[in-house]
């Protein structure tokens, strides 16, 4: 019973992770490139589900709703560096942090606004509906581990794409040192443009991947947007890696801690203590484990060399 | 001759593959005025920021007053005598001159948890800190916020901050430099008084001044320390004048 | 001439000793209001509007002790206000209902809270800071959701606001009033008398240049975080009194809008004067007041149903404002005032 609910949770703290990986490569990015603390990032998640939800309501298709949604949350991504971010580079962080919190009122309300406060539900595309048996009478929602398979490609590709491509070169090295990768003469502008909207974009992805299986809600970006942040400092600022490894853990230390928290205290205190405390302390386990990574190393697991 | 004050032994960093200083040893005496000089990008700073405990050193010890300091943090050393200026002005602008110097005067003396009485109208630490404001022969502007003077001023301002600690050991980062005639007489001045009372290592691409004020010479190039001596003997060395004065002598 | 004898003495000081007459006005408005309340023939609402501002101004006040003297960015100062309320509350449900018990309570676990929490932040600088003060304040957050027995999710119910050495004169709106007010104006000396303090001397020399203040002998990280205590502390005091208004406490009360919001209020009012906060803390929560008016007023010309929609969601109108006080107007209102009275 407890190994096959392991198992599941596994699976599940596994999916969690991918996703707010999704959500912390970009916000790492930025941040590691531009020295830029973007709030906002949370709300690209939120927009990324709205449109999904627009979009495969309009066309018919989850697939198609895909296709149109990602190049609208790149667009949106990119309307908004044009319009308030890009004016905020130069800006000390109290500035940025207040602007994009701006940006966040603005939007929660704004999806209120554009389409009502009630909850939007997105279908589960037709051919990744229904279960597969992973172990024997256990079943598992196929289209979770299509979350699962997605972001592990996803997390390929960046891969790639950061380790093996010109791009990637100067977002290395505009992480390390923004100032020699200006001075060799890079159009910075664009560079940030170009990292900026990919970011966003993947915090839509990300939105657009779960909104099947959340609710789809004004504010549904904030909660994550913190769990992201907690990821990024753990990870290390900057580190496409450090996001990836401290995504995972976190994923996985809040599902299964959650889930486990009480039966593991049951063995040290009596059942309804346990069960009180366990809840309790659940949902502090990952920023208690942040603190501790941090009180040791105070800029993360995978510091990028500045 | 008595125990040094401050004694290098070996002291190293590197940058990556670039070793910026390199087995620096030496000896400071108590009382001298020691010049350190050296091209650009010799390593002086770098040198002034391992002492001071702004940099870590990669390996080597520093040993101050008879203690072992090599571990300790910047604020630990200027509690103990030891201070610096920066190459770089580095000063408080929105404070007037005269409370930037009173902040350190307060950093000497007393408990600085103190949550009531207004510390910009403690004599106890104006006075002192007005004291050495005239030492420097900024007197006269001590209301002005420091972030208005002139750029000799504010070097003339840290000099006076850097003294209101106290310190038995100055470590002046080229406080002549970007200053005026005027005033880099002024500083000059300044520092023939302090000469003597205070020990003092000063970094100086100025050589008039360096070799009308320095006891000692010592000439850093490519982070390594290849002469010691008086200044008369180093301007006479051959190593010395091939590396550095050479160059300089014929322009 | 080449040197200025000793002669030359100490100037007056530069800063801290003017007396403001912005600070003044204002308290005396505070002041005066009840008698003006009792006169408008709405004296609840507007007693308890302008109750919510002095908390609301107490608690931005203190963010600007750290924010505004000391360049700490707290993003979780929310916490604050939670673990006040949430002191009272706890204790009023085990049957401690006096403030005499509870504030001091409240005080000390505020204080820890700031001492374990700060001591970890202040290790790192910059954004870190700002996003570990976050994270720590949702834990709070989070803690606070799950207190089963403390209404979880859904908050509880006080059942009656403090008592005072055994009196239950707080139930009295005006008496509440009062001692608001009181706590707003010592906390304001108090602040007051710290930035002009030595300690706060050093508060302000490490924001401006912290490498300069480790080389005249000090370490920032202790100041920082006797700082993050005190105001902490008075954001506890705050939180006390928010619950006893609303006479209710929740989980809401610290939510991470919430430690933003407290940040807009800051800025709005103008970064480093303490007064600046609390005016900003009564601008930000009259917006809040009339805006939803003031949008269906000006949006006329719109048809029925956005209006309605636009009336309805009248919070957006809250980013725009503040994306561009940022972008413009970065000395909050009392840049405005500053430069209003330089000419
Ligand atoms: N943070 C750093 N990373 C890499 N190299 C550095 C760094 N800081 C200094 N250097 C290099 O170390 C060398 C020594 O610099 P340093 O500032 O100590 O020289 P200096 O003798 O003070 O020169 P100057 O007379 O121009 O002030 C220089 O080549 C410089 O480029
Ligand atoms: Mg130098």
């Amino acid at each position: 019973m407890t190994a096959t609910l392991l198992l599941i949770q596994t699976l599940n703290g596994l999916q969690f992770g991918l996703i707010l990986f999704l959500i912390a490569a970009g916000l790492t990015l930025v941040f590691g490139v531009m020295d830029f603390i973007n709030l906002a990032h949370g709300v690209q998640y939120m927009i990324g589900a709205y449109l999904i939800a627009a979009f495969s309501a309009w066309t018919g298709s989850f697939g198609w709703g895909l296709v149109l949604a990602l190049p609208t949350a790149l667009a949106f991504g990119l309307l908004l560096e044009v319009l308030i971010f890009r004016h905020l580079y130069e800006r000390d962080h109290l500035d940025q942090v207040l602007a994009t919190f701006g940006v966040i009122l603005f939007l929660n309300q704004g999806v209120k606004f554009v389409w009502g406060a009630a909850p939007l539900s997105v279908p589960v595309p037709e051919i990744l509906s229904g279960s597969v048996e992973i172990a024997d009478g256990l079943l598992y929602p196929v289209y979770r581990l299509a979350i699962i398979a997605a972001g592990l490609l996803v997390a390929a590709l960046l891969y790639v794409l950061v380790n093996y491509t010109r791009v990637g070169m100067l977002v290395r090295a505009g992480a390390t040192n923004p100032q020699m990768v200006s001075a060799l003469g890079v159009n910075i502008k664009r560079l940030f443009m170009i990292v900026f909207g990919f970011g966003a974009m993947l915090a839509g992805f990300a939105g657009a991947m779960v909104a099947p299986i959340l609710s789809v809600q004004p504010g549904m970006g904030d909660n994550i947007l913190i769990l992201a942040f907690v990821v990024i400092v753990i990870g290390g600022i900057g580190s496409i890696r450090g996001a990836f490894l401290a995504a995972l853990l976190i994923g996985l230390v809040d599902t299964i801690g959650r889930s486990f928290a009480p039966n593991l205290l049951r063995l040290v205190l009596d059942p309804s203590a346990a069960s009180q405390t366990g809840r309790a302390i659940a949902p502090m386990l990952i920023y208690i484990f942040m603190a501790a990574v941090l009180f040791f190393r105070p800029s993360g697991l995978f510091p990028v060399k500045r | 001759m008595a125990e040094p004050l401050l004694e290098l032994r070996s002291l190293r960093k590197a940058y990556g593959a670039l070793a910026v200083t390199d087995d620096v040893s030496l000896s400071i005496r108590p009382g001298e005025l020691h010049a350190i000089i050296g091209p650009n990008g010799a390593g002086k700073t770098t040198l002034i920021h391992q002492i001071s405990g702004m940099l870590p050193s990669d390996s080597g010890q520093i040993l101050f007053d008879g203690e072992n300091v090599t571990h300790l943090s910047m604020p630990q050393r200027v509690r103990r005598g030891l201070a610096r200026s920066f190459q770089i002005t580095s000063i408080l602008p929105g404070f007037s001159a005269l409370e930037n110097v009173a902040l350190a005067v307060q950093a000497r003396h007393g408990s600085s948890f103190r949550f009531f009485g207004n510390a910009a109208q403690e004599q106890a630490l104006n006075e002192p800190a007005m004291q050495h404001l005239n030492t420097v022969g900024l007197g006269g502007r001590a209301s002005i916020p420091a972030g208005l003077l002139s750029h000799g001023e504010k070097r003339q301002l840290e000099l006076a901050i850097a003294l209101a600690t106290e310190p038995k050991l100055l470590l002046l980062d080229e406080p002549l430099a970007g200053t005026g005639h005027e005033e880099s007489l002024r500083v000059v001045e300044t520092l023939r008084r302090l000469k003597g009372r205070i020990t003092i290592v000063l970094i100086e691409h100025d050589m008039d001044a360096v070799f009308s004020l320095a006891d000692r010479v010592s000439v850093v190039v490519y982070g390594r320390v290849i002469a010691t001596d008086t200044p008369e003997s180093v301007r006479a060395n051959e190593d010395v004048r091939t590396a550095y004065l050479g160059e300089e002598e014929t322009v | 001439m080449t040197e200025l004898t000793g002669t030359q003495t100490a100037p007056a000081p530069s800063s801290g000793m003017r007396i403001d007459i912005i600070p003044i006005i204002l308290f005396a408005a505070f002041a005066a209001a009840p008698l003006l309340a009792s006169a408008s023939g709405a004296e609840g609402y507007v007693l308890s509007l302008l109750t919510r501002v002095m908390i609301f101004g107490l608690a931005a006040m203190s963010l600007d002790l750290i924010l505004g003297y000391g360049a700490l960015v707290s993003f979780g100062h929310a916490a604050f206000l939670g673990i006040g309320a949430y002191a009272v509350g706890i204790l009023a449900s085990h049957g401690v209902e006096d403030a005499l018990i509870q504030i001091p309570v409240a005080l000390a676990a505020s204080a820890l809270f700031a001492l374990a929490t700060g001591a970890i932040s202040l290790r790192t600088k910059g954004v870190y800071f700002i996003m570990i003060t976050l994270a720590f304040a949702q834990m709070l957050f989070f803690l606070a959701t799950s207190l089963g027995p403390y209404g979880g999710d859904d908050g509880m119910t006080l059942p009656t606001r403090s008592l005072v050495a055994g009196a239950g004169f707080l139930e009295n709106d005006y008496a509440f009033y009062a001692a608001t007010l009181l706590c707003l104006i010592g906390a304001y000396l108090l602040s007051r008398a710290i930035v002009t303090s030595r300690f706060g001397r050093v508060l302000r020399g490490t924001k401006e240049n912290a490498v300069r203040m480790e080389a005249i002998g000090f370490q920032p990280f202790r100041f920082q975080l006797a700082a993050y205590v005190v105001s902490g502390m008075i954001a506890g005091l705050a939180g006390c009194l928010m619950a006893n208004q609303a006479e209710f406490i929740s989980p809401a009360f610290m939510t991470w809008q919430r430690s933003g919001e407290l940040i807009f209020m800051v800025v709005l009012g103008g970064l480093g004067s303490l007064h600046g906060a609390i005016i900003g803390a009564a601008a930000f929560l009259l917006l809040e007041e009339f805006l939803p008016e003031m949008l269906h007023a000006a949006s006329f010309f719109l048809n029925d149903d956005v209006r309605w929609r636009l009336t309805e969601n009248w919070q957006m109108a809250f980013g725009p404002i503040l994306i561009l006080i940022v972008l413009f107007a970065r000395g909050g209102i009392m840049g405005v005032l500053r430069r209003g009275s330089h000419g």
